[in-house]
């Protein structure tokens, strides 16, 4: 533990990392600006032995108008998990690919640009379809897309669907006299 | 019955000449004693085309071995459209699966016959409002056969098919003529979804 936060202030000194958060003794959450990234990620992958990518994602903050990526890395030896997020602006969202580093990485990036439009310059087939084959509209998992809007419009809905909302329904079944 | 030549609009100038553009013709069918002998040949020996689309097809598994072994019934599974009679959409079709269905489904010698699975493919299901996901699957193939459920049990998918013999002894299931006669309608709503179509109109 105490590794773990000497390996922070390092951080801190060196990339100027901010607001740091503590989920659990091993999960640590970190914020890393736009252009320090790839340093960040290359100094833990060859320095500090953070050598696996666990995930990468993608949150869409539309109330602050950014996109949130998200890497966790984990480190075999210490079994600590170390994730860095980074906020980008969500008009012309663009950020640096890390393929190079984590060869899986061109997958995480090809869905991300499918599913939101950030764009990762240079990483490997980012601008073919994983799932959209023609996809014409604006990326569906940003959240200003009205997914049942295109739904009703696109896949000609049945119209006899009924829904009951769960605790009401099922009082009424089981108590028909009312709750007592 | 539109009787022109297919356009095969989405595919490339270079490649026309290697698909045929000539539409599918309905099966007549012969005199009435000697029909009802092959309506009853093809209830007894079905066969199903291997490909699962959706979560539903973890159900044709114990349906397939031993647990309850639907070959007691006369159906196998086939690795291929060009053999197989039955296609069993289990469950969810997104518009990616969409456009395999539609190509394995032309594929397959008439007649044929479609058993869909699962509430998604009558009315969309859970994924009634996903962008990625159809509502109802006979807007774009005909469909025999509607097991409801989320999803149903094998007991019931052999019930399903027991429904499916009796239609076809009946001489009911006639999915493949309701395909060819209405072709346009089909290939129009096929294609308000699938943008990017680089097939032939019909997968011969």
């Amino acid at each position: 533990m105490e590794k773990t936060e000497r390996l922070l202030e390092k951080l801190e000194k060196i990339f100027g990392i901010s607001r740091i958060l503590k989920q659990r003794d091993d999960l640590y959450f970190v914020n890393v600006s736009e252009e320090k990234l790839v340093a960040v990620l290359t100094h833990l992958r060859d320095v500090e032995n953070f050598t696996h990518l666990v995930l990468m994602s993608n949150v869409d903050y539309i109330e602050r108008g950014v996109f949130q990526l998200t890497y966790i890395l984990h480190n075999y030896e210490t079994h600590i998990d170390l994730a860095i997020l980074v906020e980008i602006p969500r008009e012309n969202p663009v950020l640096d690919s890390i393929h190079h580093l984590w060869k899986q990485g061109w997958a995480y990036q090809r869905e991300i640009k499918e599913m939101y439009g950030v764009n990762f310059p240079n990483s490997p087939r980012v601008d073919e379809a994983f799932v959209l084959e023609g996809w014409e509209e604006i990326p569906p998992m940003r959240r200003d897309f009205d997914t049942q809007k295109y739904s009703e419009e696109t896949y000609f809905p049945r119209g006899n669907r009924q829904t009951n909302d769960p605790k009401t329904y099922m009082a009424k079944k089981l108590y028909p006299q009312g709750e007592k | 019955m539109n009787k022109e030549k297919l356009a095969n609009d989405g595919l490339k100038e270079s490649e026309k000449h290697l698909f045929c553009d000539t539409r599918p013709q309905p099966y007549k069918s012969y005199n009435k004693y000697w029909e009802k002998f092959l309506n009853w040949a093809r209830a007894e020996s079905l066969w199903i085309l291997g490909f699962g689309t959706g979560c539903g097809a973890i159900e044709l598994r114990p349906l397939l071995t031993a647990r309850y072994d639907i070959s007691q019934y006369g159906m196998a599974p086939r690795a291929t459209p060009r053999q197989s009679s039955v296609f069993v959409i289990g469950g969810y079709a997104s518009v990616k699966t969409l456009k395999r269905i539609i190509r394995s489904y032309e594929q397959m010698q008439g007649p044929k016959f479609v058993v869909a699975v699962c509430s998604c493919s009558i009315n969309g299901g859970m994924y009634w409002d996903s962008y990625n996901t159809i509502n109802r699957i006979d807007h774009y193939i005909p469909v025999d056969v509607y097991i409801t459920g989320c999803m149903p049990r094998p007991e019931a998918i052999i019930a399903g098919f027991g429904d499916l013999k009796k239609r076809i002894k009946e001489g009911r299931a006639d999915g493949h003529n309701e395909y060819v006669e209405n072709l346009d309608w089909y290939k129009a709503n096929q294609k308000k979804i699938i943008k990017d179509w680089d097939m032939p109109d019909y997968n011969w």
